[in-house]
């Protein structure tokens, strides 16, 4: 029986410097390094494959199959870029686990680049983490310094250069093709797909574009086994994850467990929801995956279980809002997310979520009709799935999901006439007035 | 022109770093900002020059991404997260204060030049709601008060340091370092906030750990690796202190104790 909670990637995050080559190597790190330069590069996707690992930045797709689509032999340069532009609304486990342990990405991005035969790879970063970036900066340093990056690593012939290459504030980057477009010097806009970015990705070359964590965890998995790896989590969600927890609860934070622990059993590990309240609604993968209510607290946490539920594991960013919470308020403001952060790339989205703000808006402010729900859902039936990338589709997820749960609350905005919430009494602190007088 | 040649040659040397010299626009774009104090027109044009683009691209792209600016920063640059989770926990509240007290709105920058305040986006630090930043560093678990009394010391010139992070420098100096030009500061702050270990202590106290591997899949080369390290120097020179082992109440798969103590042969049979 596999433990409640199984610290891999966190298990060193309160080891003294964890950040440095000192620490991370003195508990075995760059132990699978080693390891894996011993292995044949297939031998090392076949493992990573066995094991089960599924993508953990939200969308799951097996690590190991979109390593083996990268062609072999095809005279080009390969690249690996690691998707570290973490902005998803709710989600907080890889810039924790950068600042904390930067050498497991920088391990795992050896390992990786090593096996899908890159001799240049990327870690982009988002901008506004600047201590995130130093700590990843020195920690490339310090893995070419001991001999980990650079020419001929470890006297066995394999090259790599590794560049840290920090963004400039654009969520729509978090997509992989923006992504890539942004790494070659231009606007984050997403690319029509096919070509995939495993035929040609950056500079029209084959490349491996995966998240923090999936990077993370192919150490753990080089040198434990696969099976070691699939022995945790649920029978098609294998391994650990990160998991978020963040909002009305009582003990926020990161909880590394199998994939397929539940709500109840992480609410409970985290202190609970606020003292004196209780779950409202909460997301179980950040803004773009459909919010959950108390009805699901006991729904596994795995990818095809919170499928079956309506929602999407996405990125395991558990944010958790109370009865204090307003769902309209909470959902324009995702919207005018959305609405800031489109592209412009396409119109259903561009346009789309400028018409959710207005009419989201409106009704917030208790007018508008009960009409507008319906103008709602037909914008939405009008992105989802008919924009460029999957920004649009996320747009639409808080809305349908809160006119599903919470279709009276809205109508309570227009009985009302505005807003029937206090919204100090949703704050985590006990709010003063501003005339109350402030040292100044 | 009026950028200095020093500052072309860091440009040129970034773009140098990349296998196609367009790559190395975001980065110089910050160091612009660091050496001009924001995206001047000049600043296009001397980046069209060294990637030999043509100014409108480099401008779409300048125009494109929200850390880029266009008027002059103050020296700290505050961000208040007001995206759903951090705004219902108390950060509109905070960003309403801080308007109030410093007399600006969203994006200005205050007469002295000091601060510049922007309600920002999702900054993945939700388990710290509210959050706020300066010059990018996290400032976590705020309120009105906290806010009011950190944006007063900044305007004073006292020391201010981030929740988990350095010693708060400079809105140009922070640029400077996103452009790839590392400022010696990493080894300053915390490996992890108290939100960040709760499950990891949650563990520790009852025992849970991930299941140990087999015996012969593991790896264990700590010896050999520690004496890697060792010959390892930062650019800091900064003589790194060697990390307690804190084997008392470590556990699971990364442990020393599956070591076998053999120094590893990388040469490998590819």
């Amino acid at each position: 029986m596999v433990d409640t909670l199984t610290p891999v990637l966190s298990d060193n995050w309160d080891a003294d410097r964890a950040w440095t080559l000192a620490s991370y190597e003195q508990r075995g790190g760059y132990g699978a390094l080693k390891k894996a330069l011993g292995e044949k590069q297939d031998d090392v996707i076949e493992i990573v494959k066995a094991s089960g690992l599924r993508g953990r930045g939200g969308a799951g797709f097996p690590t190991g199959m979109k390593w083996g689509f990268i062609p072999q032999g095809d005279g080009k340069p390969h690249y690996l870029v690691v998707n570290a532009d973490e902005s998803e609304p709710g989600t907080c486990k890889d810039m924790p686990l950068m600042l904390a342990s930067p050498h497991t990405l920088v391990e795992g991005v050896i390992i990786s680049s090593y096996a899908i035969r890159a001799n240049v790879a990327f870690i982009y970063v988002r901008g506004e983490v600047l201590h995130v970036v130093r700590r990843l900066q020195r920690a490339v340093q310090e893995a070419y310094l001991a001999g980990h990056l650079g020419k001929d690593i470890h006297g066995c012939g394999y090259d790599l250069e590794l560049i840290v290459h920090a963004g400039a504030g654009a969520y729509i980057c978090g997509e992989e093709t923006a992504l890539l477009d942004s790494l070659e010097g231009r606007r984050g806009q997403p690319r029509l797909r096919p070509p995939f970015p495993a035929v040609a990705g950056l500079y029209a070359s084959p490349t491996v574009i995966n998240n923090v964590e999936s990077i993370a965890s192919v150490p753990c998995i080089i040198a434990n086994g696969a099976e070691w790896f699939s022995g945790m989590g649920t029978e098609k969600s294998k391994g650990m994850g990160l998991f978020s927890l963040s909002g009305h609860v009582n003990n926020p934070g990161q909880f590394e467990a199998p994939l397929g622990i539940t709500l109840r059993e992480l609410l409970d590990l985290a202190g609970g929801v606020r003292d004196g309240h209780e779950l409202k609604f909460w997301t179980p993968g950040g803004s773009s995956t459909p919010l959950l209510t108390g009805e699901h607290l006991d729904v596994p946490l795995d990818f095809e279980s919170i499928g079956a539920a309506g929602s999407m594991l996405g990125t395991r960013a558990l944010q958790i809002f109370d009865e204090t919470t307003c769902v309209v308020r909470a959902v324009l403001r995702w919207t005018e997310f959305y609405k800031h952060e489109s592209c412009g790339k396409c119109t259903p989205c561009r346009e789309g979520t400028w018409w959710l703000v207005q009419t989201l808006d409106r009704l917030e402010r208790g007018e508008g009709s009960e009409a507008d729900l319906e103008t709602l859902l037909d914008l939405c039936d009008n992105i989802l799935g008919r924009a460029f990338c999957a920004l649009g589709d996320g747009a639409t997820a808080p809305i349908t999901s809160s006119i599903q749960y919470f279709r009276d609350e809205y109508l309570e905005h227009l009985r009302h006439g505005g807003c029937p919430f206090d919204r100090h009494a949703a704050t985590l602190f006990d709010h003063t007035p501003a005339t109350a007088g402030v040292s100044a | 022109m009026t950028i200095a040649p020093e500052t072309v040659g860091e440009l040129r040397e970034i773009a140098a770093r990349y296998p196609q010299s367009r790559s190395a626009l975001l980065p110089m774009l910050h160091l612009l900002q660091s050496s001009e104090g924001f995206v001047t027109a000049e600043a296009i044009e001397v980046c069209a020059d060294v990637l030999d683009i043509s100014a409108a691209e480099v401008s779409g792209v300048a125009t494109f991404y929200t850390m880029y600016k266009r008027r002059p920063v103050g020296d700290y640059h505050v961000g208040v997260c007001t995206n759903t989770l951090c705004a219902v926990m108390g950060g509109d509240l905070i960003f309403e204060r801080l308007k109030d007290h410093l007399g600006v709105g969203n994006d200005e920058t205050t007469d002295d030049g000091k601060v510049t305040l922007e309600h920002i986006e999702c900054n993945a630090a939700c388990d710290y709601a509210p959050v706020m930043t300066v010059n990018w560093e996290f400032f976590d678990n705020q309120t009105p008060e906290s806010a009011v009394a950190l944006v007063d010391d900044l305007a004073a010139g006292n020391v201010v340091t981030a929740t988990r992070g350095a010693r708060v420098c400079t809105w140009r100096e922070a640029e400077r370092v996103l452009a790839g030009f590392p400022d010696d500061r990493a080894d300053e702050g915390p490996a992890a906030g108290p939100a960040s270990l709760a499950g990891l202590k949650l563990a520790r106290e009852r025992n849970w750990r991930a299941p140990e591997p087999s015996s012969e899949s593991t790896t264990g080369d700590a010896i050999a690796a520690d004496q890697a390290a060792k010959s390892s120097r930062t650019e800091s020179d900064v003589a790194v202190a060697a990390s307690p082992a804190d084997t008392a109440d470590s556990a699971g798969p990364k442990s020393d104790s599956n070591s076998d103590g053999k120094a590893p042969d990388a040469g490998g049979t590819h």
